[in-house]
């Protein structure tokens, strides 16, 4: 029996056909940190999960979540197909619409969703239990690695579960026997005592007048059929041959074509467009003045581009423009030093007393890392195709949150919300850009000056220079030990906390600890960025934890597995990509190993890179992996994503640089921001432990733990220390790297 | 200026700017949207598409150079009875794509390779390979599918030659 206590309502209904509808909407009761991205300010959030059992018994899931590659339709459609004893041949999964109420409201307006024309008295129903929960939800989140970890095992399991109820309880009726006779295997239902079977859908009617359970039986994890295994994911066979219709991708009849640049100062507007300056080219349409960007719709995106990079701009001064990265370090410097003079430090985490305990101490290690600004470059650049006709604005987009991107829009054009219909498509990619709106309201706002579907594509030069990005930071650590090597005290200061609140926390048994944290906004834009602040904290935490090993004289494995005597879950993790990364091999000189462990979104990672240094050039070899979400629902999918959160933290840590300079993104395109390409792509082995208990996040917990896996690795291969990020900035032909002992 | 362009064997007459990027008359005046922008400058191979059988980055090529070239794209690799190139199935098998937006250039890339190296060794697969970028990693996967692709063609090959299955 899965754990869920949180609040639940299930209701059923019958479409015209036979088709029987199941509705879930859970209202999660607690506010953890885990769900907190999930829930509005004022109110609650209903997550919704509807499924149907149509007249041919094709089972089809419907979810409040994207795709963009974490494989969450699949996955999400195994958990209900799992439940209810469904045959997953005969399982299809669809993307809820984006729309306010969506579980009610929507549907009530006969929303287009294939065949599903809700009768009337289910509106009454699902009214009832969604209206007012829904009135305060706009978000609709795809992000936090929550997918799995919440819709899946609160929602999908449990209208997989309340289905399959009662469909028994309808087969137990219609044929005179007991209800404990029966059985469910491939979206059938078994007597076997009289030898009857009969699918799902022939007992669709008269299961919607059944009441469904109000805490239906979950399954055990040694009754799974369909969850912990590898079935091809969904989305694939679009992906293969071109047909997958990304947002960029949209065609509408009448459409023309738009490019944009905003002020490439993050806060400065536009003083003035000379419209003149493109008058004369071909296919131009119009130029729009948004304030703070200038457009040109053309007929053509090349057309539109050519002419808005010859328009003449001028932006006004924001006060911004003096801004170098020198000087954002310098800030978040001094913020710290004041922070620190004045006790004005934000206590973040507090246990024991790290100043007693330093008095008693007479061996220091103390480090200072720096980490820069990070950009998403997702493949796919921002774009979204919007239309305003009938008072309504449509727009055709891939995005994170389409009930959020929706209130904000219509907040932007001044509609109603329920005016504005979000057509989400497949993502080019997400790790968290595609949760901030500005593209889509862009869109709005030129959709509003013109009759005609406009597609708004974002160059990748724009792209690149108005991103929400990952923070730069600093990050001092001060730590204690004792004569024996073993830390007493470890005290963190860092500039601005975003969230997870539990990144910068140690699973390490130290007993006195003293994080906190000074506040120094800059213009620069934040966003969420795959894990977050998982992605810097790892770094500092768990290249500090080295340094205390290499002060300590002790092994770097052996060092964090004496300080995880209390936390055997952890020390599993560890134990194994120790194991399996063979961590006491010698390796030939210039190479060298490194280990990091760390905890993001409810799921333990451990990596272990090895890496050589040679000429100059850092390569990382091989990188073994262990993970552990409680429970793997789909091995294969959980290791493609270890192995992507590998690649993208490794990309960063290596090479990755926002750097500002004279107030704006320095960088363009891919040639000052590059990527980790195929000819330095390690081999990725993962690992995978079922350690049980709540399952946790897939999409992010593979990125946090690679960038000190692998700066730990140099260091061991060349003795040099890696504390500032990306590594492309260090020079390792002046140490000399071959000078490892490797006895 | 009208232009002529072979598109996946069938012909299309186009009246555009010779200076136009192939990718945008491909997206935008054929309607073949699986190839994608990525960069706009031959840094990200999204946009790979097959000009009388090699690579080329389309962002970076003027619609003028493809005038009456051979011209293949995603939409036109398929086998002529409809199944999928060995390539693609190698992709599914491997479930090389995630978000999948880069994976079009990607297939382009290894099918060209396959066409003039039928069995590339590793250091051939990164050569080839290293002009397409992936956001999501799949960089083990596709040298994966690219091995198992090889060895399927290798095979149609075999059974090719010696007439009978």
């Amino acid at each position: 029996m899965g754990k869920w206590t949180r609040r639940a309502f299930i209701t059923t209904g019958l479409l015209a056909g036979g088709t029987l509808v199941v509705g879930v909407a859970i209202r999660p009761g607690n506010r953890s940190a885990k769900v907190a991205r999930l829930i509005a300010d004022d109110g609650e959030t209903v997550l919704s999960i509807w499924l149907k059992i149509g007249s041919d018994n094709v089972v089809t899931a419907i979810v409040p979540h994207a795709e963009m590659g974490q494989g969450a339709h699949t996955t999400l459609a195994m958990m209900l197909a799992d439940e209810m004893d469904a045959d997953w041949s005969q399982v299809r999964m669809m993307e809820a619409p984006a729309h306010k109420e969506y579980a009610n409201y929507a549907l009530a307006r006969g929303y287009e969703l294939g065949d599903m024309d809700f009768p009337a008295f289910l509106i009454d129903t699902i009214d009832g239990i969604f209206l007012t929960a829904t009135k305060q939800m706009n978000l609709q989140i795809t992000g936090g690695s929550t997918s799995v970890a919440t819709t899946g095992m609160i929602g999908m399991r449990v209208a997989g579960a309340a289905t399959k109820a009662i469909l028994l309880e309808a087969a137990a009726a219609t044929w005179q026997v007991p209800a404990h006779e029966l059985h469910a295997r491939n979206s059938h239902i078994f007597h076997d005592a009289s030898h009857r079977s009969a699918p799902f859908s022939e007992f669709a009617t008269a299961a919607a007048d059944i009441d469904p359970p109000a805490k239906p039986q979950l399954k055990s994890e040694n009754e799974y059929t369909i969850m912990g295994t590898s079935p091809q994911k969904l989305d694939i066979p679009a992906k293969v041959d071109g047909s997958a219709q990304f947002g960029i991708d949209t065609v509408l009849p009448g459409m023309k074509y738009a490019a944009v640049k905003a002020s490439p100062v993050f806060g400065a507007v536009i003083k003035s467009i000379d419209q003149s300056s493109i008058e004369d080219l071909p296919g131009v349409r119009k130029v729009i003045n948004l304030g703070d960007a200038a457009v040109v719709i053309a007929d053509g995106y090349w057309q539109a581009q050519q002419a808005l990079d010859r328009l003449k701009i001028e932006f006004t001064a924001s006060g911004n423009e003096g801004i170098e990265q020198s000087t954002i370090f310098q800030q978040f410097s001094k913020a710290m030093d004041d922070a620190t003079e004045n006790k004005r430090n934000t206590i973040d985490f507090k246990i024991g007393n790290t100043e007693t305990a330093m008095a008693e101490s007479s061996h220091f290690v103390e480090a200072e890392y720096k980490v820069p600004y990070l950009a998403h470059a997702t493949m796919e650049p921002m774009n979204c195709t919007a239309w305003m006709h009938d008072d309504q604005c449509e727009l055709w987009l891939g995005t994170q949150n389409p009930l959020g991107f929706a209130a904000e829009v219509a907040a932007a054009i001044e509609i109603d919300q329920e005016n504005v219909i979000v057509h989400n498509q497949y993502l080019g990619g997400g790790f968290g850009r595609r949760a901030f709106a500005d593209y889509a309201i862009q869109a709005g706002r030129i959709a509003v000056q013109v009759p005609y579907p406009v597609k708004l594509i974002w160059s990748r030069e724009e792209d690149m220079r108005h991103d929400h990005y990952r923070q730069a930071n600093i990050s001092r650590f001060k730590a204690s030990l004792d004569s024996s090597g073993k830390p007493t005290a470890w005290v963190n200061q860092f500039v601005d906390k975003h969230d997870p609140i539990e990144a910068p926390y140690i699973p390490y048994g130290i007993e006195n600890q003293l994080i906190h944290f000074a506040d120094a906004e800059t213009h620069v834009p934040w966003g969420f960025w795959r894990s977050v602040d998982h992605s810097l904290h790892a770094f500092f935490t768990e290249s500090f934890a080295d340094e205390l090993a290499h002060a300590a004289g002790k092994d770097a494995y052996e060092f964090r597995r004496d300080l995880l005597a209390n936390n055997l879950r952890f020390r599993d993790v560890l134990d194994l990509a120790a194991e399996k990364s063979a961590w006491y091999e010698p390796l030939p000189g210039n190479r060298g190993r490194g280990i990091a462990i760390h905890k993001s979104f409810g799921t333990i990672v451990a990596q272990v890179v090895e890496v050589e240094v040679n000429n100059g050039k850092v390569r990382a070899h091989r990188v073994t992996c262990v993970v552990d979400c409680g429970f793997a629902m789909h091995p294969d999918g959980l290791r493609a994503q270890m192995e992507s959160g590998i690649i993208y933290g490794l990309t960063a840590a290596l090479y990755s640089d926002i750097s500002i300079h004279r107030g704006a993104v320095a960088q363009s395109n891919f040639h000052d921001y590059p990527m980790l390409r195929m000819d330095e792509s390690p081999q990725i082995e993962t690992y995978i432990i079922n350690g049980g208990g709540r399952v946790g996040g897939g999409g992010e917990p593979g990125t946090p733990a690679i960038a000190p896996a692998l700066t730990n690795a140099i260091f061991s291969a060349t003795g040099q220390r890696i504390r500032e990020l990306p590594i492309k900035h260090h020079d390792f032909n002046r140490g000399n790297p071959g000078a490892k002992d490797i006895a | 200026m009208m232009i002529t362009l072979n598109i996946n064997g069938e012909t299309h007459a186009v009246d555009v700017d010779p200076a136009t990027p192939l990718l945008w008359v491909i997206r935008e005046q054929i309607g073949l949207v699986g190839t994608k922008y990525g960069c706009g400058i031959a840094q990200c191979g999204a946009c790979t598409v097959h000009l009388n059988g090699a690579a080329i980055r389309s962002c970076v090529t003027p619609v003028q150079a493809a005038d009456g070239q051979q011209i293949t794209t995603i939409e036109g690799i398929r086998r002529n009875d409809g199944t999928l190139h060995p390539v693609q199935q190698a992709w599914i098998d491997e479930q090389i794509p995630q978000c999948g937006y880069c994976q079009s250039g990607q297939i382009m890339s290894a099918t060209a390779l396959l066409m003039e190296n039928p069995s590339p060794s590793g250091e051939d697969i990164d050569r080839a390979m290293s002009g397409n970028v992936c956001r999501c990693g799949t960089y083990g996967r596709i040298r994966k599918g690219i091995e198992r692709a090889a060895i399927v063609m290798a095979h149609e090959a075999v059974v090719e030659d010696t007439g009978n299955g």
